[in-house]
């Protein structure tokens, strides 16, 4: 969290606080997941009516921030989604909005921003392909002009929310490099297979594209536009994603240092034990450290600063580390009660484990920002 | 425009903006320029003897007289009266020159800070103004010998007669005391007292009868700490910082400033210091890659961003903690926050220098260059492209590295050990019991002392 919210932001925080504690708390997390799905639609729906994928969109495209920023006004409800590890397509939705309404032809998907905005429709960045690690820019989907428009085939996977989405912004080689795609689910030659997830509610799947014909106005990015493209569709997705990291830690942390007060061994609360509270110490470190690199890639981002690339894998390759570091320390913490299924350390677990792997690991984020140095 | 109250009532604060371009100007006409590998670097300055502190008292009157010294620090005692965020704007066009970087700490940032916050009236415009207008360096005299981290159990004696104090005893660990004019000094005025309610914080004049001063080689071959000896040192009763007895909160409060000024949260730091001093920088990294040909090997490449991402972060850190600070969202012992990085940071980014460097950072280059005794701190070798035979690694610079290495704990150390911020971090930010002490509540004189 921030320490310069402003008061709206504050404002808009405790709302989106209020709704997520009434409507999904972790009570309801757990009944979804044995229930076999990973977000109600009716459910996203009211939760965009506060305005959780608007943000992100260009003004002129119908977007509307708090702050000016609307990316730090984003994080905000992926910081409150972490401390409830709450279902929803929220990074999707974000990134794929943002990207359409900064298109030079936003117009063209006017119609979709909209149902994005409105949470009636559901997108995801379909980024992952079979077989292979974090490539934005390497994909083998092919795209071939077919006059009016275009066909595309190959194979995405592990994509986030994939079952339930009714788009896929795709990344695709075509005769002139490049391009990027918005795919509806509903087209014909589009099959979406379920995959399994560490994460009990954030569900992923496969999508397979076989001669999937498309409009020349889905194009999103056309050739020569695309690197840049994904640049900040990366900061988006690692800023919403660092900052839901940061919330599962922020979380964990409280009821682990409640839980040394209140849980007593020979006479003495844990919380006394100095061996435990140098351990206590470094987390807060930690935790404080992931905060403020995940809200400096934010702003760095919201900002569109020259360094937003930057900031973002150092973000991430910090936060992605630190966080399982903490939980794993808070497991330990608990004792045999952090690894049972009862306890709910283990939903932020696998959370901040999806996310540390999810959209570049840190050792991939390393590489990535020493390109970015010119080493 | 931001509204801030003077001694004058409100005046109008110059905007961040126009005093950045002011300062950038100012700078470019007046302050003398960095040469790499002459001016650049202040631990290799610091070894060259005293040097290094007439410069400085020079470069500060310089900053004095052109209206850009004491930014933070109110108007009515030679400062500016500015805010953190006009410090950070003029610490930043600072990059490139040559600045009195040798009196932030302790003189500035944990000197004149806690001078700032518990002297009298009197003593305020005794120092500050000399403080700042580079006639007075001044120096902590806390740490003693048998003390370590248990610095309210000082023995150093001062015992009143009349109107003076007639002080007996030894400090240790101050940097640059020889250099220094006056020192904040606590002493032991009540024995019969519990440790932290028998205590009495002095100004002392460092260069006077009775006063012997030391210097203490380290490591790396810096000889700025020093220790002293006092013998019956006369110190006037007017010389007392706040009550007489009350010596503890004036060094809480100087405490809070040295973990602020070493975390690198202090606004009274000048002249774009930016930590860690010890560690490599990324560019004097990379063109060691570059020297060493392993520009293509991912371990090494990782390693690189992630000494990047460490110096990046804890810029962000300080920023972050600062703010909560400042908004009160969370309370000053937080400060700790920053030192314990600061501690993990340099640590790490020293083990980082020679993992890379590996062979070169413990021998190589002509001998004589760089001897044991030369520096550690940043190495700032230049590369000509596709030269296999010269550069910085043939050279020796590596060993840069290694000498960093050598001296990685006193990142963990100085100002405070890095054991001493978890307990503040678990203690005072948390809320967690206190350590069991058994000097508490009992009377000074009964406390069993080691030697």
């Amino acid at each position: 969290m921030d320490f310069d919210l402003t008061a709206d932001q504050k404002l808009f925080r405790a709302t989106t606080r209020e709704f997520l504690e009434k409507e999904m708390p972790l009570t309801r997390v757990r009944e979804l997941a044995g229930g076999g799905i990973g977000f109600e639609p009716d459910w996203w729906k009211r939760g965009s009516e506060l305005g959780w994928n608007s943000m992100v969109v260009d003004p002129a495209a119908g977007g509307d921030s708090i702050s000016g920023e609307g990316l730090v006004d984003a994080c905000i409800v992926a910081e409150e989604m972490g401390r409830l590890v709450s279902p929803g397509p929220l990074i999707g939705a974000n990134v794929v909005a943002a990207a359409l309404s900064e298109a030079a032809n936003a117009a063209d998907h006017a119609e979709v921003i909209a149902a994005l905005m409105a949470g009636e429709a559901v997108a995801s960045w379909a980024v992952y392909e079979p077989r292979r690690g974090w490539s934005p820019m390497t994909p083998t989907v092919q795209a071939t002009s077919d006059g009016s428009g275009y066909v595309l085939s190959g194979i995405k996977d592990r994509v986030d929310c994939g079952d339930q989405a009714d788009y896929f912004l795709v990344t695709a080689g075509g005769p002139d490099g490049l391009a990027q795609f918005i795919v509806p689910a509903a087209a014909p030659g589009v099959t979406v297979t379920a995959e399994q997830s560490l994460d009990l509610v954030r569900r992923y799947a496969r999508v397979d594209m076989d001669g999937v014909v498309l409009p020349a106005t889905s194009v999103v990015s056309p050739a020569g536009t695309v690197e840049a493209a994904v640049n900040r569709q990366i900061q988006i997705a690692v800023a919403l994603q660092c900052a839901e990291t940061a919330g599962a830690i922020q979380r964990v942390f409280e009821f682990t240092v409640q839980w040394a007060f209140d849980r007593y061994s020979f006479g003495r609360p844990l919380a006394s034990y100095q061996a435990l509270k140098h351990r206590f110490a470094d987390m807060k470190l930690w935790l404080e450290a992931c905060q403020a690199t995940a809200g400096a890639a934010a702003h760095a981002t919201a900002r569109q600063a020259e360094d937003a690339d930057e900031l973002a894998s150092v973000a991430k390759s910090y936060v992605g580390q630190r966080a399982t570091d903490i939980i794993q320390d808070c497991v330990q913490m608990h004792g045999g009660i952090g690894v049972t299924w009862e306890h709910d350390i283990h939903l932020y677990l696998r959370r901040a484990t999806v996310n540390r792997a999810m959209f570049g690991t840190p050792s991939e984020h390393r590489r990535r920002l020493a390109d970015i140095l010119g080493v | 425009m931001t509204e801030h109250m003077t001694g004058t009532g409100i005046a109008r604060l110059e905007d961040v903006e126009s005093f950045r371009l002011r300062a950038r100007a100012w700078l470019a006409d007046n302050m003398p320029r960095l040469i790499p590998g002459e001016n650049d670097n202040l631990e290799a300055l610091m070894q060259r003897g005293d040097g290094i502190w007439p410069r400085a008292r020079e470069l500060q009157r310089l900053l004095y007289d052109g209206g850009f010294a004491g930014i933070c620090f109110p108007r009515e005692y030679g400062g500016l009266g500015l805010t953190p965020a006009h410090q950070r704007a003029f610490n930043e066009e600072c990059a490139g020159y040559e600045m009195p970087l040798a009196l932030n700490t302790p003189t500035f940032s944990i000197c004149g800070a806690t001078v700032l916050d518990m002297a009298s009236e009197e003593q305020k415009r005794q120092h500050l103004q000399a403080v700042i207008r580079g006639d007075e360096v001044m120096v902590q005299f806390l740490s003693e010998p048998r003390g370590g981290s248990d610095l309210a159990g000082v023995t150093t004696r001062a015992t009143r007669d009349g109107d003076v104090f007639i002080l007996s005893g030894s400090k240790i660990w101050s940097s640059g005391a020889y250099a220094a004019d006056w020192a904040l000094c606590l002493a032991r005025t009540d024995w019969e007292a519990p440790k932290h309610r028998g205590m009495t914080m002095f100004l002392l004049k460092v260069h006077q009868p009775g006063i012997e001063i030391k210097r203490i080689k380290q490591i790396n071959g810096n000889n700025e700490f020093c220790q002293e000896f006092f013998d019956d040192v006369v110190v006037p009763a007017s010389n007392v910082v706040g009550e007489v007895n009350g010596g503890w909160a004036v060094a809480s409060r100087q405490l809070f400033h040295e973990r602020n000024a070493v975390g690198g949260g202090s606004p009274y730091v000048s002249g774009g210091v930016g930590p860690p001093r010890r560690g490599p920088g990324t560019h004097a990294l990379i063109d060691m890659v570059r020297a060493s040909g392993q520009s293509d090997d991912v371990y090494v490449r990782e390693l690189v961003a992630e000494a990047h991402a460490i110096s990046r972060i804890q810029q962000q850190l300080i920023t972050r903690v600062t703010d909560g600070m400042r908004t009160q969202q969370l309370p000053p012992p937080a400060a700790a926050i920053m030192r314990l990085f600061a501690g993990q940071a340099s640590t790490r980014l020293a083990e980082i220098g020679v993992e890379i460097l590996g062979s070169h950072a413990v021998a190589g280059g002509a001998s004589g260059e760089h001897g044991p005794a030369a520096t550690g701190g940043q190495a700032s070798g230049v590369v000509s492209p596709g030269a296999d035979t010269a550069g910085p690694v043939t050279d020796g610079q590596g060993l840069d590295y290694g000498r960093s290495f050598l001296m990685r704990q006193a990142g963990s150390l100085g100002g405070g050990s890095t054991e001493m911020a978890r307990n503040i971090i678990s203690e005072r930010v948390l809320g967690m019991p206190r350590e069991f002490a058994a000097d508490r509540d009992v009377p000074f004189s009964q406390v069993r002392q080691g030697r």
